[in-house]
């Protein structure tokens, strides 16, 4: 932001807040009146998702250099907790179970994280993927937890709160807009706080924290769970808001690599890059998807249109990096300035 | 040039409507969304399905002209087997106009639809597979495990082990394995299998495959300790041949082996290679090129260069005969529901009337040069499964041979228990049961 303000003249600066107030604006009077059901489904409950997913790993990964690869297994903690407690409270608020499921991922993330405390980098994410495959095994292993659902699938409880009901696509996308504004918002204000510089010393140079009195096992774990409650809240939206129906499997390993893969496309450390990896890794390969069924569909059959997207994916996503090793939000933010530049000569 | 080719198809479209001078501008037409899979580790029974779905509705389409003058219309989106793909892809293709109804072939995304497609009032077909209580058609008006729902596939696989053995009576005391594939689809009758084990005395084990299943020598070691008398495979995929393989590396013998619904094709055989000779499976549907209706197909369609699949030594298959009975079913269906509404196009819900009223006997199939390809089928609107019958092939090393009679499982065993199962659901989802007459009308 600094860099910005130096480039551009005072006066053409716009105040902080503005932009995401307008996004928001946008989100909430005009996307839901012009949105198509497809628009909602297909695209945007599934991007809320990934992004918030996305932004609770950037804190843990991207802020305080825990690298993990157990996402997905709390995502699935948060929404088998939320089905449960939903389930088996009776009368408890949709809202409350969801923040107890928080929590339950919370706790988990806790006990998976205490490898952090002597392993790093490489290690350290191996030792996640325990996390990755235990809570799996346990999921499918006790049928308790899908309240012994022949299949092991669970149907998401209709959202409703205090009274009014989230049944239409548009309502759910806003139940859950609202839930990944207020929550991308804490971890906004987290990463300005004391909490957020210890999450970066501790990330930059774990002895020089010490030495300056980060407490840093106290960070690592506290990094820990409050990325895995939010992780936690992000795995029920995708189970309770997108596809209302969830099994174990659909929380496997791949899922922890695409939430990955979203902050590193997106930008490391950056609340937003979460965002923007979301956008890619949801919403383009279904562009693609559709351009060559709707070019090339005469031609070649599904399979083959599928096989030639991951290459062209996969090409793309080499060449964005190459071209900004920090990520889409780098990238986005150059292209801004440049923007600006041109603008403020004239 | 494909633009080009879509602007031909547009003024050969628009040149049939004129020639046709109808008042209607265009045709009646009825489409299938295919939510198809043709890449992943299950591509071999998806382009085997959909390849005779659509072979099939081709072959009316050119034959007929369509079902009684209404042209039938698909489309493909991939799904890879994954829900949220399949999700996508239902998102997508529901915009087209006149759904007729939704073949998955994937019980993780037919869960993922129910509600989708109960609100949209468009039917659900799950044949062969599905979710086993969406049979009563009181709780789910719009879902059809059609021919053939887990826990009859379960009962005709045990009523087969007795009669093998010599009667129900001699299953006590015996050994069973289920080794099953570890998604939805494979878990769905753990409960069944235990009951019948409790009803019929036998002792009962069972094991899972994590899904995609290419890795089993520590359940078949497990099997080997176990020295059951039967193996039933609940598989899927490239979990089948890997079974087969690693059966005869720890010895166990294959003849003892039996396959269930979806373990039942070449494609999970002749990977196997010499593995595979001697096992036995489930089918509701012969595999062969001997029946009229795959003849029509190879000459009508083949022979045209219309056929699906790439491969034409796989017509004849068993997933290609599955997806060619699929066909039957679903065109059958949107020609009962013609004979009430009139032969236009029709509306989801009125589709659902077709299937609810879909009764294929003997005879009818024999008409529809489906004889012994599959037996017979009678769905009402509370039964939605059908009373499909079961038969029972056995690998050759070369081809699928039958070696049974037609069977009929359980019904009356299972009903109580599919109906305690839909009852629960519809109070956990506060559903009103429906009534017959409820079934009876159909909004358009």
């Amino acid at each position: 932001m600094a860099s910005i303000a130096t480039v551009l003249p005072a006066s053409a600066t716009l105040p902080r807040w503005l932009a995401p107030v307008a996004l928001l604006a946008v989100a909430y009077l005009f996307v839901p009146f012009v949105g198509t059901s497809y628009l909602f489904e297909a695209i945007l409950l599934p991007f809320l998702a990934l992004s918030l997913a996305g932004v609770g790993l950037n804190l843990l990964t991207g802020y305080a250099g825990q690298v993990s690869l157990g996402s997905a297994a709390f995502m699935a903690v948060g929404a088998f907790a939320a089905y449960n407690f939903n389930l088996r409270v009776e009368g408890l608020p949709l809202v409350l179970s969801i923040v107890l499921a928080g929590f339950s991922a919370a706790a988990i993330g806790i006990v998976f994280g205490l490898p952090s405390l002597r392993l790093k980098g490489f290690y350290l994410a191996v030792s996640t993927l325990a996390a990755q495959f235990f809570v799996q095994w346990a999921l499918t292993k006790f049928g308790w937890f899908s309240n012994n659902s022949a299949s092991g699938v669970i149907d998401a409880p209709p959202l409703a709160i205090a009274g009014i009901t989230f049944e239409s696509a548009a309502d759910r996308y806003l139940f859950a807009l609202t839930i990944v504004t207020v929550l991308t918002f804490v971890a906004l204000r987290l990463v300005a706080s004391q909490t957020g510089r210890n999450f970066i010393a501790v990330r930059d140079n774990e002895t020089a924290a010490r030495i300056i009195g980060v407490p840093v096992l106290r960070t690592k774990l506290l990094a820990f769970a409050i990325s895995s409650f939010i992780i936690g809240v992000a795995g029920v939206l995708w189970a309770f808001a997108y596809l209302r129906t969830v099994e174990p499997a659909g929380f496997n390993l791949d899922r922890s690599f695409q939430v990955l893969f979203i902050i590193i496309i997106g930008g490391l450390a950056s609340i937003r890059g979460a965002f923007f990896g979301a956008a890619l890794i949801v919403v383009f390969p279904l562009v693609l998807s559709r351009l060559g069924a709707f070019f090339l569909g005469d031609i070649f059959d599904s399979g083959v249109l599928d096989m030639s997207q991951r290459i062209v994916l996969g090409g793309l996503i080499i060449l964005f990096l190459v071209l900004e090793p920090d990520g889409l939000v780098a990238l986005w933010d150059r292209n801004m300035r440049r923007f600006g530049s041109v603008f403020g000569r004239r | 040039m494909t633009i080009l080719s879509k602007f031909k198809i547009a003024a050969l479209a628009a040149g049939v409507a004129l020639t046709n001078a109808l008042p209607a501008a265009h045709a009646d037409e009825q489409y299938f969304p295919l939510q198809s899979y043709r890449v992943g580790p299950y591509a071999a029974g998806g382009t085997g399905f959909f390849g005779g779905f659509i072979d099939y509705l081709n072959l009316i389409n050119t034959r007929d002209g369509g079902v009684n003058g209404v042209k039938l219309t698909w489309s493909e989106a991939e799904t890879q087997y994954e829900v949220e793909r399949g999700v996508e892809a239902y998102e997508r293709l529901k915009s087209n106009p006149n759904v007729a109804a939704w073949n998955p072939l994937s019980v993780g995304i037919a869960y993922a639809m129910i509600d989708r497609i109960t609100a949209d009032k468009v039917p659900l077909i799950t044949i062969n597979h599905g979710r086993t209580d969406s049979t009563d058609g009181r709780v789910f008006p719009y879902v059809f495990p059609l021919l053939l729902n887990p826990y009859s596939e379960t009962s005709g696989i045990v009523n087969y082990i007795a009669s093998k053995e010599g009667g129900p009576e001699s299953l006590k005391g015996k050994k069973i394995v289920v080794l099953y594939h570890g998604s939805p689809y494979g878990k769905e009758t753990i409960p069944i299998y235990e009951l019948l084990a409790e009803k019929f005395g036998f002792e009962l084990q069972q094991i899972e495959v994590p899904h995609p299943g290419n890795e089993q020598q520590s359940q078949w070691l497990t099997i080997r300790r176990a020295k059951p008398d039967y193996v039933v495979l609940r598989g899927w995929g490239v979990m089948n041949p890997v079974a087969l393989k690693t059966a005869a590396k720890t010895g166990f013998p294959v003849d003892h082996i039996i396959g269930n619904v979806w373990s039942n094709s070449e494609e999970d055989v002749i990977p196997a290679g010499e593995a595979a000779k001697g096992y036995t499976a489930i089918t509701i549907q012969a595999s062969g090129t001997e029946y009229p209706v795959v003849k029509e197909i190879v000459s009508a369609v083949y022979d045209k260069g219309l056929g699906n699949l790439e491969d034409k030594n796989r017509i004849g298959s068993v997933y290609h005969n599955l997806g060619i009975v699929n066909g039957i079913l679903n065109v059958e269906a949107v020609r009962i529901a013609q004979e009430k509404f009139g032969n236009r196009t029709l509306t989801g819900d009125e589709v659902r009337w077709g299937f609810e009223h879909l009764e294929l006997d003997p005879a009818r199939v024999e008409a529809l040069g489906a004889k012994n390809l599959f037996h017979s089928i009678n769905v009402t609107w509370d039964n939605h499964e059908g009373n499909g019958y079961v038969t029972f092939q056995q690998w050759d090393g070369k081809k699928w041979n039958v070696v049974s009679d037609w069977i009929a499982p359980d019904w009356a065993l299972l009903r109580p228990i599919i109906e305690k199962s839909s009852e629960a659901y519809a109070e956990e989802k506060g559903i009103k049961l429906r009534t017959a007459e409820d079934a009876e009308a159909a909004t358009n």
